[in-house]
């Protein structure tokens, strides 16, 4: 089993998440994040997939999405040509004797504390996903109440592999 | 002008000649509109039979189907069809009324969502949410539907949108899609590829599948065999690309083929697969056609290739256009000696069979009833050379594919989804997309029963395609599997006696024959298919016969 990330760009039309989403369940292709949001063109989307696999079904993946209507481009975003970044807020337990450690964790990781309340403290943090992972293993001593993750987004190094639409 | 005026103007542009459907309040403003042109319409009896007679008129004409139903269980009814259509790669339209657009979403009366619903077997769906925009997606429905691989595109229409006006009408020329681009073009280093492995090649053998029909590349194909001598055999989809007696056709491969033509690909050291998906039933173990083989995979699905095994050469594109180029290429070949072998095999093969054939009508058999092969080689070779013969699904369809012997005629069959009830629907689109053309549709006594109802639509538009029942009065394929793994151990395989198809021929004021055992078979097929009144054939064959 490998990991991959896709990029996907999308005509934004309606249902296409549904499309996509749909494609991978039926051909029960693994989705272990995706993240979606428009471009700067309104015209288009631009999904982020997370996708695991052996290397033919990473294939299949790639092409089957290709396939799709109103899919532009799909192209793996290789870990050293790309950026990823992934969102996390965690709301985690802390009253006062523990706050103070909480918020010197957060400030390693260089996360900020976004929301507080007397007994827990809501923590953003950004990064990509080994960081987000390494973070979350620090608080494993604390009770962690909620926990929300965007999956990861990303984009290529550099001007190389732009698609140029229109 | 209406949104339902405009449909009817995009289907014109299209030159549609002919629409299988069935109304429902919520398409009425497009029957209400398409009375006033010269498109011909079909009224089915149920709305799947559409969607097949929509893909049966596809097939002989290489042009779009086109089906309108009404929304909820209307569009429902359709489904079974769309995904027949689609596991075939069929071009098809399909129209679907829908509730108001203001009161989707709430349940209302007749409301399904039916392009949530055909997601997974549609190419493309749409929702047509504004009137202005029905000329563009009729437009790209039909462009999409017919190019690259082909299938079918549903376009869901709310009444409301149907009953809006619009201010002008301007067909697009050309589907301006920014994202919708299939591969036509062979990439040429490809094709002098295989060229090249074909002139190093000892045993090559091409096996061609549904998409040479698709591409209507028939012809190419042929003459691209014919000129370098290589050897063909086929998926149950690409029957009747070659002649069944062919020189240079070993017959269909799989799980239902004939055993040469298995050996055949077997011993090949060049397998050249053409517009076949390498499908479980044909190829049942894809790594052994790429051990000790160079396997090419020509199809214009790129997702197909290498979906199941992985070709040494990979050719995207259009059938038709690469065997053009495959053509315009000389090299030399000579695969005699390999050809001699198959010869052998084919003529070896071709005598046990038609030595237990023999053993089989002398009546030596203990088999009751007419022999289903002999009767089905009969009644190929009693039909009119370029006759389309329309297989439907279950024990029938292996017997036709293995025994029907075509000439110059097309043989048709529900071959990716199996439905059951295809054949009798597919043979009356086939019948109107070429009156001239001999139809006949051949199916078991369970898959008439599905669809017995359109006998009705036979009568009424006088759709001459002529119907072989072949009755065991089980479900045989069925019996027949669970014969083999439940040792006999039967389970709601029976039909019992009715109908009494003699006296339902009555009732719809058709002509019966019957054949009722090994005497005659010849006189009989014969006086039935001469007949000029619709007609039913029944073939009473014996429950225990295996296909």
């Amino acid at each position: 089993m490998r990991k991959k990330v896709f990029q996907i760009l999308v005509d934004n039309t309606p249902g296409v998440l549904s499309r996509i989403s749909g494609l991978f369940s039926r051909r029960g292709y693994n989705i272990e994040s995706i993240s979606a949001g428009v471009t700067a063109d309104p015209r288009f989307t631009r999904i982020t997939i997370v996708a695991s696999g052996d290397d033919d079904i990473l294939e299949q993946i790639e092409k089957q999405v290709r396939k799709l209507v109103d899919v532009r481009d799909i192209r793996e975003l290789k870990p050293e040509e790309s950026v990823y970044r992934e969102l996390a807020m965690i709301k985690v337990r802390a009253d006062d004797n523990m706050r103070q450690n909480v918020i010197a964790v957060t400030n390693i990781f260089r996360g900020s504390i976004i929301d507080v309340a007397p007994d827990s403290l809501m923590i953003e943090i950004t990064g990509n996903q080994g960081k987000v992972d390494a973070f979350l293993r620090l608080l494993h001593g604390y009770e962690i109440l909620e926990l929300a993750r965007t999956g990861i987004a990303g984009l290529g190094r550099g001007t190389e592999h732009i698609v140029y639409i229109d | 002008m209406t949104g339902a005026d405009a449909i009817v103007k995009c289907l014109e542009q299209e030159h549609v000649e002919v629409v299988f459907g069935y109304p429902g309040v919520a398409i009425t403003p497009f029957y209400n509109s398409i009375l006033s042109t010269d498109i011909r319409t079909i009224l089915v009896r149920q709305e799947q039979n559409a969607a097949h007679a929509a893909s049966g008129y596809a097939r002989i004409t290489g042009r779009t189907g086109v089906v309108a139903v009404t929304s909820g269980p209307g569009a429902e009814n359709l489904i079974t069809g769309i995904a027949t259509a689609f596991a075939d790669s069929i071009p098809m339209v399909c129209i679907t009324g829908q509730v108001d657009s203001k009161l989707m979403g709430s349940d209302v009366f007749q409301e399904a969502d039916i392009s949530g619903a055909v997601e997974s077997f549609v190419k493309y769906s749409y929702i047509v949410r504004d009137a202005k925009d029905i000329p563009r997606i009729f437009k790209e429905a039909f462009h999409i539907a017919a190019t690259g691989r082909k299938g079918p595109v549903l376009i869901d229409i709310p009444i409301d949108i149907q009953e809006d006006n619009l201010n002008k009408f301007v067909y697009p020329e050309d589907a301006k899609m920014r994202t919708y681009k299939p591969t036509v073009q062979g990439h040429i280093v490809q094709i002098k590829k295989v060229i090249r492995e074909l002139s190093k090649a000892k045993r090559p053998i091409l096996c061609v599948g549904g998409g040479v029909h698709l591409s209507g590349a028939k012809d190419e194909v042929i003459a691209f065999v014919e000129k370098n001598r290589i050897p063909v055999v086929c998926t149950m989809m690409g029957l009747s690309v070659m002649p069944t007696h062919h020189p240079l056709f070993y017959g269909m491969v799989g799980n239902n083929g004939q055993a040469y033509g298995n050996r055949a690909m077997n011993q090949a050291d060049m397998i050249v697969m053409v517009g076949a998906r390498v499908a479980d039933r044909s190829i049942s173990q894809p790594d052994l056609i790429t051990e000790n083989k160079v396997l090419v995979h020509i199809d214009v699905d790129p997702a197909e290739i290498g979906k199941n095994t992985q070709p040494a050469i990979p050719l995207v594109g259009d059938i038709g256009s690469i065997f053009k180029n495959f053509n315009e290429l000389e090299y030399e070949s000579d695969y005699s000696e390999w050809v001699d072998v198959l010869n052998k095999y084919r003529t070896e093969g071709e005598n046990r069979k038609s030595a237990a054939l023999k053993m089989a009508v002398t009546n030596q058999s203990r088999m009751q009833g007419a022999d289903p092969v002999a009767f089905i080689r009969t009644l190929s070779l009693a039909m009119e050379e370029d006759a389309v013969y329309v297989a439907d699904v279950g024990q029938n369809q292996l017997w036709s594919c293995a025994n029907c012997v075509i000439r110059k005629g097309r043989f048709m069959t529900s071959g990716g989804m199996g439905t059951m009830g295809y054949a009798i629907p597919a043979a009356m689109g086939a019948k109107i997309a070429d009156p001239s053309r001999q139809v006949v549709a051949v199916c078991g006594d369970g898959g008439f029963q599905m669809v017995m109802m359109e006998l009705g639509t036979m009568r009424q538009y006088d759709i001459q395609a002529k119907v072989v029942v072949i009755r065991n009065k089980v479900l045989g394929l069925v019996r027949q599997y669970q014969h083999y793994h439940y040792h006999d151990h039967f389970s709601v395989i029976d039909l019992g006696d009715y109908p009494r198809i003699d006296r339902l021929t009555e009732a719809y004021d058709m002509h019966y024959y019957k054949v009722e055992d090994n005497q005659n078979i010849r006189k009989v097929v014969d006086a039935f298919l001469d007949d000029p009144v619709s007609s039913i054939l029944e073939v009473f064959i014996d429950p225990n016969e295996t296909a």
